[in-house]
């Protein structure tokens, strides 16, 4: 009998580093996509389904029932109350995660408990805290007041992004993009042809960014929006947040026209343009946007055409990056980019995230050690 | 006209685009001041604190600066 020989063979795949900062909050949702029904969105890789209880208070926890995993957003999986059963086995979870019931027996295993999520509510948003729970500081979440304040309008969305949320990032940190990929819209000659003045605030985690055009071109998004035409001061001021959240604050006026000493500024036109910018896994993104304004604030035509300007844009950006994803995720790796003076602002951003991901790393490895 | 400084934490970094040239002036919160053809260049010099960074004697800190709104509507935005 001729011997057999076993080869056994274990091939161990080499997990892949994050890319995702972890303790950090990011916004999940619109607080108006979040009724007394089930809600899932993927958040830094992590399945989340969310509810607003009868108390209306927005709740989030693991969208995997403990057992087999079944989604708790999947049908048959059904909301009774305020607690979630599960649609395969029955295990039933309160609105903090714990489990209340299982199929055939009383007693409950001391593991049955979901998953639970810090969330905040806030400037429409829906914040989730991706990390040590106990690390949670509500008070760290920057805000966008201009989002739900009577005294600006909002039209805001969200688009898919089938590309790693660095990607937007480096996009919205160097809006010189805006005058070859948003001609038409938003771009103009001077965007690109404007320098940029970069400050950056360790302690805060703040990069802003500021491009202010004393002579500019008034492109149709503000042409059509404010009424202004002619040559205008256009001022863009972006103040990041990393991770997740990005506003660019821009100011509008005719050419001359600037704020008064004591910081009033009546002659111009105001719109806050914020975007949200959250990991959903490690190559595609939540691209949440926002336009508010002070002016015309009742004026339905005006609203429409900045949620359908704004949309466009963004998804001229999210077919560019998408493009990108693709080559960055099939090149060798190596690549030497070439960084120049427009990058200034995105090169900050880029340095502060790094920052944040080797922080995350360490107190991961320190909790698990 | 450049923008004025905004944030007024207590080690801001600045990065100016020189007018009129393609130079970038790096601004330590300490005081000194390097010039660089490129940003990586003067994020280098900047995050390497307080390497390079004597300031010379007859350039003095800035002043400090007014608390400015970050992101009122009014002030610059």
């Amino acid at each position: 009998m001729t011997g057999v020989t076993i080869s056994l063979t274990f091939v161990v795949e080499e997990c892949p580093v994050s890319t995702i900062p972890r303790n950090q909050w990011y916004v999940a949702a619109y607080g108006r996509e979040i009724g007394h029904d089930l809600f899932s969105r993927t958040i830094c890789g992590e399945s989340v389904l969310f509810w607003r209880t009868e108390s209306g208070d927005v709740t989030a926890v693991s969208d995997r029932c403990v057992h087999r995993r079944f989604p708790l957003s999947q049908a048959p999986s059904r909301l009774v109350d305020d607690q979630v059963v599960c649609g395969y086995h029955g295990f039933t979870y309160g609105a903090d995660g714990r489990c209340v019931a299982v199929p055939g027996q009383t007693r409950i295993p001391r593991t049955a408990r979901l998953t639970s999520y810090p969330v905040v509510e806030q400037d429409s948003f829906v914040w989730i805290w991706i990390g040590d729970p106990a690390r949670a500081d509500s008070t760290r979440i920057p805000r966008a007041p201009w989002l739900d304040s009577p005294d600006y309008t909002t039209v805001s969305g969200m688009e898919p992004l089938q590309a790693r949320f660095g990607l937007l990032v480096d996009n919205l940190l160097d809006l010189s993009h805006e005058t070859y990929l948003h001609g038409g819209y938003i771009g103009t000659p001077e965007v690109a042809g404007t320098p940029i003045t970069t400050e950056v605030d360790e302690e805060a985690g703040i990069v802003y960014v500021s491009r202010h055009m004393d002579d500019a071109e008034c492109p149709p998004f503000y042409s059509k929006s404010t009424g202004l035409s002619g040559r205008i001061t256009r001022w863009q001021d972006i103040e990041y947040t990393p991770p997740c959240l990005y506003k660019l604050h821009s100011r509008i006026a005719p050419v001359g026209v600037l704020p008064n000493a004591d910081g009033t500024d009546p002659d111009a036109f105001h719109v806050e343009v914020v975007y949200a910018i959250t990991p959903e896994t490690e190559n595609s993104t939540h691209d949440f946007w926002a336009v508010a304004r002070d002016f015309a604030l009742d004026d339905e035509s005006v609203s429409d055409f900045l949620r359908e300007s704004n949309r466009t844009v963004v998804l001229q950006d999210v077919a560019a990056l998408d493009v990108l994803e693709q080559v960055i995720a099939t090149e060798p790796e190596g690549y030497q980019e070439l960084s120049i003076n427009i990058d200034t602002g995105g090169l900050a951003a880029r340095r502060m995230l790094a920052a944040q991901l080797a922080q995350s790393a360490d107190r991961t490895a320190v909790a698990g050690s | 006209m450049e923008p004025t400084r905004v944030l007024s934490g207590r080690k801001v970094l600045r990065v100016v685009w020189l007018p009129g040239s393609d130079r970038l002036q790096g601004n330590c919160h300490c005081g000194a001041v390097h010039i660089a053809d490129d940003p990586v260049e003067v994020w280098t010099w900047l995050l390497a604190h307080p390497v390079g960074h004597e300031a010379p004697a007859a350039d003095p800190p800035p002043p400090a600066r007014p608390e400015p709104a970050l992101a009122t509507a009014g002030a610059g935005s």
